[in-house]
């Protein structure tokens, strides 16, 4: 009688109880127009979650993860947030694409439910949700560390821009002109193109014909592959710059000899000359067979951080882990698993080391590290 | 004028590839008088097949393409007619309409629980460089693809108009019960044409996919694309699919180039409003009367 009455109560408890301690959901681009970016994140984080639940789990707590597939659809990432939510997760890990994070985020902060988003359209952190939290810069962060690139380097004149016409492009798009106004660069040719697109044969046309300095290329991994492929069969000469995703691993590798000669801003890349991050690269091919890039990185980063998160609360509370993420820095000599230092601020912004990198004969190759933006 | 010519010069070669696929519309429409709407789908696997051959059976390219073909043929040819025309059609050609959406729907999912969700890179099946003619630079993959699918459409315009198997196939199109009466094997007649558009797909998969990139969603844009060029042109003539495939291959690059990149997809359905407006058979179709 007395294991009976013991039982129902621990049960009733259980039930009770708001949060399951460690139960983790991955919401992610695993197919669509975003599974190259999404599908590297999830297995970033599935490469943490194996680590950490190899060493003993987070307060002694195994992680449960589940993995939800957005489809690269917005409205289906809102309804597998809220599922999520329901399924009682203690933090949701992703969206990457920013048009599905500006759209979902919301369902996690209504619900008290902390989000560790790839996502990197500015706007993100300028809504006021103290749940949302980055594992990369907003591109209002890492498109102005290309200014002095198209000044100085490239001594650019004039530019052009070619964007992918979502909340992901426009955000990085509007922060590109601006701050080649600020620059006194003229941007004189700027050509939108649809997420998903197939054909840039008449971009690159229009890219030639008006004879810019430079381009600065703001498209997913997909369309940039298919703008360089275009780009060469048409024999644009004029230098590709990027932001992040222009020299992704998965550009490279689709793009092939096309990607030669374009350079980037990235937040994190393997071939940064860290050791931590080389090891991470070499884990992540192993377990893999394919090499991983940024957003591979941005989700093992960000499942280490909410276990040492947790861990510095002593509690599985969504509420201190937001409130304990705000203007907090995970030095990487204490926490190794951050790969590098890594600071929040108040809008769950991110600071961290960045590099600029060209591809060359079909490798990433980092040619100098930029400071963290302050 | 430089950049005229090579965006209409692009936009005849992608049109070019078009009408591989507009053609197996209209093929099938006068074989079974209904309409693929797996046809993107049709042009999305090939690549696959070859991708598995390449990467699993460690063949090389042509091999690959080969293997690729004969698979082609054998499961969007022949068991496609055997397993789901053939049973359906004496339902009525909606029924087949419906059941060729299913069947899309089908090959996207395989193609995404099978091998991957991802674009994949492709190998080019031409040359990937560029010729210099006084400013215009001519790409020679553009123009390996314009002469592969001419040389293809008047191969195949010939096969039907001068081999006695190429006007069978027509008579068993036009009036398959008087052509039974004069002899003509109608059934092999019929399958024969859904072998000719597995191949025309498989082509037109070789062609496109390393632009495109080998990925599950890529017949989606190809086929709607396809299924207009085959309207505009005439749906019941293969020029006619030539026709509509390359107008809108042109018309879209000049669209995007000189007047706008945001309503470049807007473009194809204008144009399918105004043919069905003011010439409902089509630029180059004839007038089709059905009894009702």
């Amino acid at each position: 009688m007395f294991k009976q009455i013991a039982g129902a109560s621990a049960l009733m408890l259980a039930m009770a109880s708001p949060v399951h301690a460690v139960d983790i959901a991955i919401v992610a681009e695993l197919s669509g127009g975003g599974a190259p970016a999404g599908t590297q994140y999830r297995d970033g984080i599935m490469l943490a979650i194996e680590e950490i639940n190899a060493s003993g789990g987070i307060l002694g707590e195994k992680i449960k993860v589940t993995q939800h597939d957005t489809q690269t659809d917005p409205q289906i990432s809102k309804g597998l947030v809220t599922k999520a939510i329901d399924d009682g997760a203690y933090v949701i890990m992703g969206t990457v694409y920013s048009s599905s994070t500006i759209v979902n985020m919301f369902e996690a902060m209504n619900a008290g439910v902390p989000q560790i988003v790839g996502a990197e359209a500015p706007n993100i952190t300028q809504k006021g949700n103290p749940y949302v939290f980055r594992t990369a810069y907003g591109a209002h962060r890492g498109v102005p560390s290309l200014t002095g690139y198209f000044r100085d380097n490239l001594k650019a004149k004039k530019v052009a821009v070619t964007w992918v016409n979502n909340e992901f492009g426009k955000g990085g798009h509007d922060v590109f002109v601006a701050e080649m106004k600020k620059a006194g660069i003229n941007v004189i040719a700027d050509i939108p193109s649809e997420a998903g697109a197939a054909d840039f044969a008449a971009d690159v046309s229009r890219l030639k014909s008006a004879g810019a300095d430079a381009v600065f290329v703001y498209l997913h991994e997909e369309e940039s592959a298919r703008f360089l492929k275009e780009a060469k069969k048409q024999g644009l000469k004029t230098p590709l710059v990027g932001e992040v995703t222009l020299t992704g691993q998965k550009v490279i590798d689709l793009a092939g000899d096309a990607a030669n000669g374009a350079v980037a801003h990235v937040g994190l890349t393997a071939q940064a000359n860290v050791k931590s991050i080389q090891d991470f690269g070499k884990k992540f091919s192993a377990k893999y067979g394919h090499q991983t890039d940024h957003n591979g990185i941005k989700g093992y980063i960000g499942m280490w951080a909410v276990k040492y998160v947790t861990e510095m609360n002593g509690a599985f509370d969504q509420k201190k882990f937001a409130d304990k993420m705000h203007g907090l820095c995970l030095d990487v000599n204490k926490h190794p698993n951050m790969l590098l230092t890594t600071c929040w601020d108040k809008d769950g912004e991110l600071a961290r080391e960045s590099f600029m990198v060209e591809v060359q004969n079909g490798k990433q190759v980092v040619t100098t590290t930029v400071a963290a933006a302050k | 004028m430089e950049q005229l010519i090579q965006v209409v010069l692009s936009g005849l070669a992608t049109g070019s590839i078009y009408a591989l696929a507009a053609i197996g519309f209209t093929l099938i429409w006068q074989a079974a008088q209904t309409v693929n709407f797996a046809q993107g789908e049709f042009v999305m696997l090939p690549a696959f097949f070859v991708l598995i051959g390449i990467n699993f059976l460690g063949m090389p390219l042509w091999l690959a393409m080969l293997f690729g073909l004969a698979l082609s043929v054998l499961i969007l040819g022949v068991a496609f007619k055997r397993i789901l025309v053939d049973p359906l059609l004496s339902h009525g050609g909606l029924s087949l309409i419906i059941a060729t959406m299913a069947v899309a729907i089908l090959m996207k999912e395989l193609v995404k629980e099978f091998y991957s969700a991802e674009a994949q890179p492709y190998p080019a099946l031409v040359p990937q460089g560029a010729w210099d003619l006084s400013g215009v630079i001519i790409s020679l993959q553009d123009i390996s693809h314009l002469i592969i699918c001419f040389v293809v459409i008047v191969g195949l315009t010939l096969f039907l108009d001068k081999t006695k198997v190429g006007r069978c196939m027509q008579a068993a199109a036009q009036n398959a019960a008087v052509a039974e009466i004069l002899g003509v094997n109608v059934k092999r007649m019929i399958l024969y044409t859904f072998v000719v558009n597995a191949v025309l797909a498989t082509l037109a998969s070789f062609l496109i996919t390393p632009v495109y990139l080998a990925k599950f969603s890529s017949g989606e844009y190809l086929g709607l694309i396809a299924f207009i060029a085959a309207i505009v042109g005439g749906f019941n003539q293969v020029r006619g699919a030539l026709a509509g495939g390359l107008l809108i291959g042109v018309l879209d690059n000049i669209t995007a180039t000189y007047i706008t990149a945001e309503y470049r997809q807007a473009i194809p359905l204008l144009l399918l409003i105004a043919v069905i407006l003011f010439k409902p058979e089509g630029i180059l179709g004839k007038p089709e009367g059905r009894a009702v």
